[in-house]
């Protein structure tokens, strides 16, 4: 466990200078404002356990103050009504500002999340503002179609943005989810109201602070930081919003597609959990499989909703390979995620911390064998070290239940077919990595699971234009590419008798 | 910021307002001429505000003499004089800019670079371009003699606006997966196509530049442009700026020079692997031959028209008069989709002739650096005899010369706007296209007969249609036989709007999505599937 002690955990303030926390307060018709009732929660540092700052909270009424002002934006203000070239300008300019403000924003989401700081740096904050580019090039790019018309009948599509979006996003990754949800209901020319976790509110601030300077109208972007029972039920049941789309944990998708089904039937787009599968066969490069597959659980902590918390290997190479995913997950180094050396920082919050340690405790009671890691690593704050359990059943909690953390459950099989299978037994179908140089089992495998992204011999592989979303409980409707773009926008089909037409 | 689009509207709504007064006092009050603004001709011609800098053809990322050492002449269409001797490309030429091209094809980086990284090239060219909106404005009019305003606050926003446009494209070129019959896996990829050789008129040196560089680039496409001998100078500056981007040299690449002998080297190069033209359709002809006769290179087309204009009955005449005029001397009247033949129903027939010929006759013709000009003079000698010849045919064939008719002033090719009225079918104005300020005017009965006649054109560019009936524009739009349909409107371009023609006015279109389609090759990968899960 040397690596382990090379952890930063206990001696983390001198690495970096934190910025100080500019924007605590709900960001409603383009000002910063208090709560109406005053109240106010904490963020936390989850290096320390420290408050990082004290930020409003918003609640019910609040978040009708925030509907009104998308609505009235919607319905009377200049956004939807501009071009979609003039969208794209102030979107342009957004990204442009975000850039400026990179170290302050990736500071905001390591200090917010334990997010590693290089990596926000480098991936995260500039992903924002390729995000925003890519969907304001596509603001102007959005096409009905004319149909053909089976009678005497001229009729066509129409794209009209849906209205006002409710967003509600997770803290796992602030930045990303923010930019997934925001940049392509604006390019669609919706308004928006957005419910940042309370875990990680600081960002989402800072991008609405931005907006307002690139010339984002007042009303179109509210940010709304407060709790899922309060705030994001007032979000989901709310009569005024159009559409509500989700980011999160099975749980609370299921709570929320409840509210939308028993207010006003708002359409509803559901990001949940995952419990995705790597199948890794015979005839792979067993080292590369090892870096994929620890790469896969413990990128980001494991707090990924697409992590490859089930690996599949063939018995050919399970031996092989078990050694080195072991050796491999002992050199991972823990520490301050703002220690340029770390490859993993801590878990977002207490909360989370617990329930992992305690899954780490069930796959123990069950049977499994902890191969390595299933401590926390050092006294302060909320590290885990690098978990990995062999001879686990497909029928193991810790095979069926998203544990968010990093903690890997490691199977063989024999044949594709049961590959297939084993992968399959879930209930979750967001994402799946396969490993193998034969073009027919990749090609087999990518259609024989049900997931919503596969990734062959890659893991993690995301894009602007890439579609991201998932099949079965872990939810329904894409984020990202022209898919998510559409699921902003209403189809009208507009018809109208024609005369003597030439053809038809 | 408005739309390019809405741009063009405000400057028809604005010159249909305060511009009706002006000339209106200029005209009615003297009665001396005709053209309120025609003794100021005979004035020192303005200067433009900005240098030549740039003569040379740019190869492989520098600006290069022709191998032959020779130059030709641009000239300022105001005088007739010499704005600058401007490097004259032939075949060899040619043949070193398609290498150069061939090799930012080939080797890269352009069309390995991702394309987020291609979008933000253009986009910062894009920014350029803007940033130096007046000295590209000040040269398109200089080159070309269109109105500086209409150069500055119409055709270079929309430049820009073209290229941010494409830029968007560039990672949203998609290919599919496909369907098939047995247990295959089948996708399209669609890939840039290669060298793209492309050779653009002198009437929108700069927007023709963007319909065909945009797209071209955002696919990941190198290109040798070939511009009119007529315009060389601001395309040479926007590539320039293009350089200044970021973008690879050799991906762009301008040769100055003829028809006859570069744009021939370009069209049948074996090397080039598409080939684009915008430009008239006896010479589109030549080019569909050359790429025929050489290396079977796929062809777009945008060539000419006689865009019928038809005003029904239930029309607003003052509207339909001040549109059809926009329709037809708009940009001197030299647009391959002037309305330029104005069928107005016989119902309003005789309102409309006359109030036509008072808005021509208040039409502000003159130095085209001067503010408020509506028109400058024509091109070049040739198009301005030309178009004198039409006129006169016009005559002799027996239309009515409602006004104009002559030359303006003594210097330069400024052309007076004329219109015809009586004219029928027939008559070689109505046939042929003019390519200048000349408004022929016809008269219709039925809907039956004016498509029928609308029809009856080799050309099939665009049309006009002015109606409030939602039923006769829905039957016109679906009977006309043309790549566009304007109605209640005319000359609505926007990057995304497709442009082209039907019959000889081309083939292929232009803007928007349609245009990324002459950039790509589709290849499509097949593989069988072992026990797929489905089909």
């Amino acid at each position: 466990m040397t690596a382990l002690s090379n952890g930063h955990a206990a001696n983390n303030s001198s690495l970096f200078k934190i910025p100080p926390i500019k924007f605590t307060n709900l960001f409603i018709n383009g000002h910063f404002v208090h709560s109406l009732s005053g109240n106010e929660f904490e963020t936390i540092d989850p290096r320390t356990g420290e408050v990082i700052a004290k930020i409003s909270e918003g609640r019910k009424e609040d978040i009708d103050v925030a509907v009104k002002a998308a609505r009235e934006a919607f319905d009377n203000g200049p956004w939807p009504r501009m071009s979609g070239a003039e969208r794209a300008k102030i979107m342009m300019k957004w990204a442009d500002l975000i850039e400026e403000n990179l170290e302050e924003l990736a500071a905001l989401d390591a200090i917010d999340a334990g997010k590693l700081y290089h990596l926000v740096k480098v991936v995260d904050i500039p992903a924002v503002a390729n995000c925003l580019r890519y969907y304001a090039g596509a603001a102007d790019k959005i096409h009905g179609e004319v149909l053909k018309g089976a009678r005497e009948f001229h009729a066509y599509t129409l794209m009209e943005p849906i209205g006002v979006v409710g967003h509600i996003i997770p803290w796992n990754f602030p930045s990303t989810m923010f930019a997934a949800k925001v940049s392509p209901s604006l390019a669609a020319g919706c308004t928006v109201v957005l419910k940042p976790a309370e875990q990680t509110p600081l960002s989402a601030l800072f991008f609405a602070h931005l907006a307002k300077q690139a010339g984002i109208p007042d009303g179109v972007l509210n940010v709304v930081p407060g709790f899922g029972p309060t705030a994001g039920a007032a979000i989901s049941s709310h009569m005024d919003i159009d559409k509500v789309s989700f980011t999160g944990s099975t749980e609370v998708g299921r709570a929320i597609m409840h509210a939308a089904a028993s207010s006003n039937l708002k359409p509803v787009s559901l990001e949940l959990g995952g419990k995705s599968p790597l199948l890794i066969f015979d005839d792979a490069d067993v080292d590369k499989a090892a870096d994929l597959a620890l790469l896969g659980i413990l990128f980001n902590k494991g707090e990924i909703c697409v992590a490859s918390s089930r690996v599949f290997v063939q018995e050919g190479i399970y031996d092989e390979f078990e050694k080195k995913l072991v050796e491999k997950a002992k050199a991972w180094v823990v520490g301050d995620p703002f220690d340029p050396q770390s490859q993993q920082g801590p878990q977002v919050d207490k909360n989370q911390f617990e329930k992992i340690l305690s899954y780490i405790e069930i796959g123990k009671q069950e049977g499994a064998t902890l191969l390595t890691g299933g401590k926390r690593v050092g006294n302060k704050g909320y590290y885990i070290e690098p978990t990995i359990f062999s001879n686990v059943k497909e029928n193991m909690r810790i095979a069926q239940d998203e544990i968010f953390g990093p903690v890997l459950a490691l199977m063989k099989f024999r044949t594709i077919e049961e590959g297939i299978k084993s992968a399959n037994n879930s209930r979750y179908g967001l994402a799946a990595g396969i490993v193998t140089k034969n073009i027919d089992t990749a090609n087999t495998v990518s259609r024989a699971i049900r997931a919503g992204i596969i990734w062959i011999n890659c893991y993690f592989a995301f894009g602007n234009d890439i579609p991201y979303g998932g099949y079965k409980q872990s939810g329904f409707g894409r984020d990202f590419g022209m898919e998510g773009l559409h699921k902003y926008l209403q189809v009208k089909s507009v018809v109208t008798p024609i005369y003597n037409s030439p053809w038809l | 910021m408005a739309s390019s689009s809405t741009r063009i509207s405000r400057l028809l709504s604005r010159s249909s307002a305060s511009l009706f007064s002006r000339g209106g006092k200029g005209y009615l009050g003297t009665g001396f001429s005709r053209y309120s603004t025609a003794t100021a001709l005979e004035e020192e011609p303005i200067k433009p505000a900005v240098q030549v800098e740039h003569t040379q053809l740019l190869i492989g990322g520098k600006f290069v003499d022709a191998l032959s050492g020779k130059t030709f002449p641009t000239l300022d269409p105001r005088t007739g004089e010499v704005i600058a001797h401007v490097a004259e490309g032939h075949s060899e030429d040619v043949d070193r800019a398609v290498a150069a091209a061939r090799k930012a094809f080939d080797q890269g980086p352009w069309p390995k670079m991702t394309a987020y990284e291609r979008q933000r090239i253009l986009l910062r060219a894009a920014d350029l371009l803007e940033k130096h909106n007046d000295e590209l404005a000040a040269l398109e009019t200089w080159d070309n003699g269109k109105p500086y305003e209409q150069s500055a606050q119409i055709e270079i926003p929309m430049l820009v606006r073209l290229f941010r446009y494409y830029a968007g494209w560039a990672d949203k070129i998609h290919g599919m997966t496909v369907p098939a019959d047995g247990q295959y896996h089948v996708q399209t990829l669609h890939e840039p196509i290669g060298v793209a050789g492309q050779i653009i008129p002198w009437n929108f040196p700069l927007l023709m530049f963007a319909w065909k560089v945009g797209p071209a680039l955002a696919c990941g496409n190198t290109i040798v442009l070939k511009t009119a001998e007529q315009t060389p100078l601001s395309a040479l500056y926007a590539a320039k700026l293009f350089h200044e981007a970021g973008l690879p040299e050799g991906v762009l690449n301008v040769v100055s020079g003829f028809g006859p002998t570069a744009g021939a080297a370009l069209a049948s190069h074996m090397d080039v692997d598409k080939l684009a033209f915008t430009g008239s359709t006896d010479t589109g002809k030549v080019v569909l031959e050359l790429a025929a006769r050489s290396n079977l290179k796929p062809v777009t087309l945008e060539l000419g028209g006689k865009s019928p204009f038809i005003v029904c009955e239930d029309a607003d005449v003052d509207q339909a008069v001040e549109l059809a005029h926009f329709a037809l001397f708009f940009n001197q009247g030299q647009c391959c989709c002037a309305g330029s033949r104005t069928y107005v129903h016989e119902h309003v027939y005789d309102e409309f002739v006359e109030k036509a010929k008072a808005r021509a006759l208040k039409r502000i013709v003159g130095d085209p650096f001067k503010s408020g000009i509506e028109q400058g003079p024509q091109i070049d000698s040739e198009q301005f005899e030309k178009i004198l010849k039409y006129i006169r045919s016009g005559v002799q064939s027996g239309a009515t010369l409602e006004t104009g008719g002559d030359r303006l002033g003594s210097k330069g090719f400024y052309v007076q706007p004329t219109v015809f009225s009586n004219v029928e079918d027939g008559m070689l104005i109505a046939k042929e296209e003019i390519f200048g300020p000349v408004q022929s005017i016809l008269k219709f009965k039925d809907l039956d007969e004016v498509i029928e006649r609308a029809n009856n054109t080799r050309y099939g560019l665009a049309a006009g249609v002015f109606t409030k009936n939602i039923d006769t524009a829905n039957t016109l739009t679906r009977a006309l036989r043309v790549g566009t349909v304007w109605v209640n409107c005319f000359d609505t371009f926007d990057a995304a709007i497709p442009f082209g023609g039907y019959k000889m006015s081309g083939q292929g279109r232009e803007k928007g999505e349609y245009s990324l389609k002459n950039y790509l090759q589709v290849k499509a990968v097949v593989t069988p599937l072992k026990n797929p899960a489905w089909l």
